[in-house]
């Protein structure tokens, strides 16, 4: 079966998630990767496939090495990636503003 | 329908704005940053120190289920003005990101009803990028079980 990846496949798994992040302030061979992980190496390995696959990782060539790092046009793609960011400090105010109001309530 | 949060990020700037606007008087909206176990309830948090004063400081502490530090965030406060501003350092302990520079606004706009202002200053435009990208990468909660762990190796 030939599975089309997508981005949002590919962020939809926590591991592949937390390799992304890892992968936001350098560049890493896969090994390096996966001494990250208690996960198999292998597995990794398919997460790393995936992750390349759809574009959100791109691959390096250095001497002997090749190097992964983050596609940051293709987090683009995933309509806007500030917009989870948003959303936790939207959700963190909703919290603020109903603790606030049962304050209120509860004092009158 | 209008989004209530809202995030100003500029390309290529080291800074973001946060704005909110609360249905809240502006005496209980500042309150909500001012009283510990206030702050406790909405950040989800330990607040294991909160000097709301001028020259005070702060430290909170996320927990797992086991009671393992998930996550700890402190600064220092460097001007607290009641219903007006704190102008206060953001730093994630044991985390390669540096510390940030928050600037609080707090507005009336209403009896009812105020605003708050965030302009949250990064050491780099790198440095903003990556802390926007976080929420992306872990989906909504940063007390992610392996956030540590993985710092604890990029460091």
């Amino acid at each position: 079966m030939n599975l089309r990846r997508d981005v949002f496949q590919a962020i939809a798994d926590p591991t592949r998630r937390a390799i992304l992040l890892l992968l936001t302030t350098q560049s890493m061979t896969a090994g390096a990767i996966a001494s990250n992980f208690d996960t198999a190496r292998p597995t990794v390995s398919k997460h790393l496939q995936i992750l390349t696959e759809c574009e959100l990782l791109k691959q390096e060539q250095q001497g002997r090495e090749i190097y992964y790092h983050f596609n940051p046009k293709k987090m683009k793609e995933v309509s806007d990636f500030i917009e989870p960011f948003r959303q936790m400090w939207d959700d963190r105010f909703n919290k603020l503003e109903s603790v606030m109001k049962n304050l209120k309530t509860g004092k009158k | 329908m209008e989004q209530k949060t809202k995030i100003h990020a500029e390309d290529g700037r080291q800074e973001i704005f946060i704005t909110r606007e609360f249905d809240l008087p502006l005496d209980l909206l500042f309150r909500a940053y001012v009283e510990a176990d206030l702050v406790e309830q909405w950040m989800g948090t330990k607040v294991l120190q909160l000097e709301s004063k001028k020259r005070g400081a702060y430290h909170f502490q996320t927990t797992g289920p086991n009671g393992n530090i998930l996550f700890q965030s402190s600064g220092v406060i460097h001007d607290f003005v009641e219903n007006k501003n704190i102008t206060r350092t953001f730093e994630m302990e044991n985390t390669p990101f540096p510390v940030q520079l928050e600037y609080l606004d707090f507005e009336k706009i209403s009896d009812s009803t105020s605003k708050l202002t965030m302009h949250v200053i990064y050491k780099s435009v790198a440095d903003r990028d990556a802390i926007l990208k976080l929420p992306f990468a872990f989906g909504i909660n940063l007390a992610h079980n392996r956030l540590q762990e993985i710092f604890k190796n990029v460091n």
